[in-house]
């Protein structure tokens, strides 16, 4: 087996979905995800990621274009991809009256070389719940006992559906820890998430998809750079937008304002909050409500959503 | 193929078979009906039998109900208690993650079938025995046709369930969506009145409906009343309708609830 690093384990070329009613769900992405590596795919709800990860997975065949896992067409060559993948769909799959042990056993023995169940079912923290049905755990010990199964056969690549929704704070954490865990032991990870935090602490590489297509893409500091950084602050009263300084003087590449409350894009933060806070202590002005922060995977987010909307 | 290749599909067919079984067990309602209609239907069509005459065909009214009785197997205990199986499974997307493993198409529908095929299996043998004791029909005269025909309606009646299933939405609607084979097969199969006392056009209509020919070799088994060319051409049928099943479920089935 060729364990180079750079190895491409996931290949998406051209890829494209069409549903039954016409709907052109994926409209033709190219990306690849490398040996060992934690793959984000982002979107809005509707963006065409499960639609996605579907194909990867090998539930339907493409429209148009190719994919390619561990070298074979996940779709076509169902047998060879799937004892070397793990799957979380986005929800569901099990039957509700079979116990979590049940569901566990089934599981175990429709994979090879499965590892021992309970050991599974430690690691997502379910090992005290073998003996509740399906129906009667909450939504996100669903989400764990899911996350189990699909490690159940110690896979080399992973496809996570929206891996952490519906788990609460502390669940969500658990999940990340687990998923940095088996990116250092060398499984490839590929994930959809609509938490942007999700993919920012997580992602080695992401790209964000909108309306079927991938935006944007590389690593979270290449989709961040560029993309200007925010201020915000509220004025008091008596006091207006045109009372600040000129803002392209303070490196204000755009702004907005809403009743009193102003928000200021810039690529030179430095300089704007500045000038900004400069001519608040000379003129006796409070700022209620400050912020100041770099450019983040939200404004690149939001972004997107914006010059799309733009173009349209 | 060799054996080692068809060990793990042997090992994955009996985890999704042993999870079916425990799923049937806590399903109330399915059990009662697959359970008790084939054991008690068919005392309410004796008295039918007596009234038209088997004997001329060599059938008592024993082996009548007794085939009956394994007609009823075939559409309660597998095929209505199947269709409702796989459209829950589905709805529940069990089906579709079960695909997301290393299962195939053909190993998901087997495994999901094989405990209500075991009931319905079980219960003809019950019933076989316990009319040959209870009735006093005797043993059949030709136990290897019965066999045949038991074979052919278990696959048969688990196939037509997985092609219901392809057009029912839901567990309800599968209440109707099965209906129409259960009214077609009781009336013109041979389950209620045996096709060898219909006139001979609607017979011979009769006896191409899906379960048709496994009934006419159970009953044949049991009479001894069918030369090798008939029993070829009854088994031809059968294989027939078993290969035109596979396909279609093949070309319709549904892995997904539509959105």
């Amino acid at each position: 087996m060729n364990n180079d690093e750079h190895e491409r384990v996931i290949e998406v070329t051209d890829l494209s979905r069409v549903y039954g009613g016409g709907f052109e769900a994926v409209r033709g992405i190219t990306f690849s995800v490398a040996r060992g590596e934690v793959f984000a795919l982002l979107g809005t709800n509707g963006a065409g990621k499960t639609s996605t990860v579907e194909l990867l997975e090998g539930l339907a065949a493409p429209a148009g274009g190719h994919v390619r896992v561990l070298g074979h067409d996940p779709f076509r060559e169902r047998a060879a991809v799937r004892p070397r993948t793990g799957v979380m769909l986005q929800e569901g799959g099990f039957p509700s009256d079979l116990t979590v042990a049940e569901t566990a056993r089934l599981w175990a023995g429709c994979t090879s070389g499965a590892r021992p169940e309970s050991e599974v079912l430690e690691l997502v923290g379910l090992a005290g719940k073998t003996d509740v049905r399906v129906k009667q755990l909450s939504g996100g010990e669903r989400r764990r006992l899911d996350l189990a199964l699909a490690l159940l056969g110690d896979p080399e690549v992973l496809f996570l559906d929206e891996p952490t929704t519906g788990l609460d704070a502390e669940g969500r954490r658990d999940t990340w820890e687990l998923v940095r865990r088996l990116r250092d032991a060398g499984t490839t990870v590929l994930l959809t998430t609509h938490y942007l935090e999700e993919a920012e602490g997580l992602a080695d590489r992401l790209a964000i998809l909108h309306e079927g297509r991938i935006a944007v893409s590389g690593t979270p500091a290449e989709v961040t750079a560029g993309r200007p950084s925010r201020m915000s602050f509220e004025l008091p009263g008596g006091y207006f937008l045109g009372d600040l300084p000129p803002l392209a003087d303070l490196g204000v590449c755009g702004h907005e304002s809403d009743g009193r409350l102003v928000r200021l894009r810039t690529r030179e933060l430095q300089r704007t909050a500045a000038g900004v806070l400069a001519w608040a202590e000379r003129s006796g002005v409070e700022l209620r409500r400050l912020e100041v922060r770099s450019a983040s995977l939200e404004e690149a987010f939001l972004g997107i959503a914006r010059e799309q909307e733009v173009r349209a | 193929m060799s054996t080692l290749a068809w060990a793990p599909a042997g090992r994955r067919l009996r985890a999704l078979a042993r999870a079916e079984l425990a799923l049937l067990g806590r399903n109330r309602g399915v059990v009662f009906t697959a359970v008790t209609v084939p054991l008690i239907l068919p005392f309410s069509v004796g008295p039918a039998f007596d009234r038209v005459d088997l004997k001329k065909e060599g059938l008592s009214v024993g082996a009548a109900m007794m085939t009956a009785a394994v007609g009823f197997a075939f559409l309660f205990a597998v095929y209505t208690s199947l269709v409702n199986a796989y459209v829950a499974r589905r709805e529940e997307l069990v089906l579709k993650r079960l695909r997301t493993g290393e299962l195939s198409d053909a190993e998901i529908l087997t495994g999901t079938a094989l405990p209500a095929a075991g009931l319905g299996l079980v219960q003809a043998l019950l019933l076989c025995v316990g009319c040959a004791v209870l009735l006093h029909t005797g043993a059949p005269k030709a136990p290897y046709l019965t066999v045949l025909g038991v074979a052919a309606g278990l696959v048969l009646s688990a196939a037509l369930a997985a092609l219901t299933a392809a057009f029912t939405r839901t567990t309800e609607s599968a209440q109707v969506t099965a209906l129409p084979l259960v009214f077609v097969s009781m009336a013109g199969s041979g389950i209620m009145i045996p096709t060898e006392v219909m006139p001979h056009t609607l017979a011979s209509v009769c006896e191409l409906l899906p379960l048709s020919p496994a009934i006419r070799l159970v009953r044949a088994g049991w009479s001894g009343q069918m030369s090798a060319y008939e029993a070829l051409g009854t088994t031809a049928t059968a294989l027939a309708w078993i290969v035109v099943a596979v396909f279609a479920v093949r070309r319709w089935f549904r892995w997904e609830p539509r959105r």
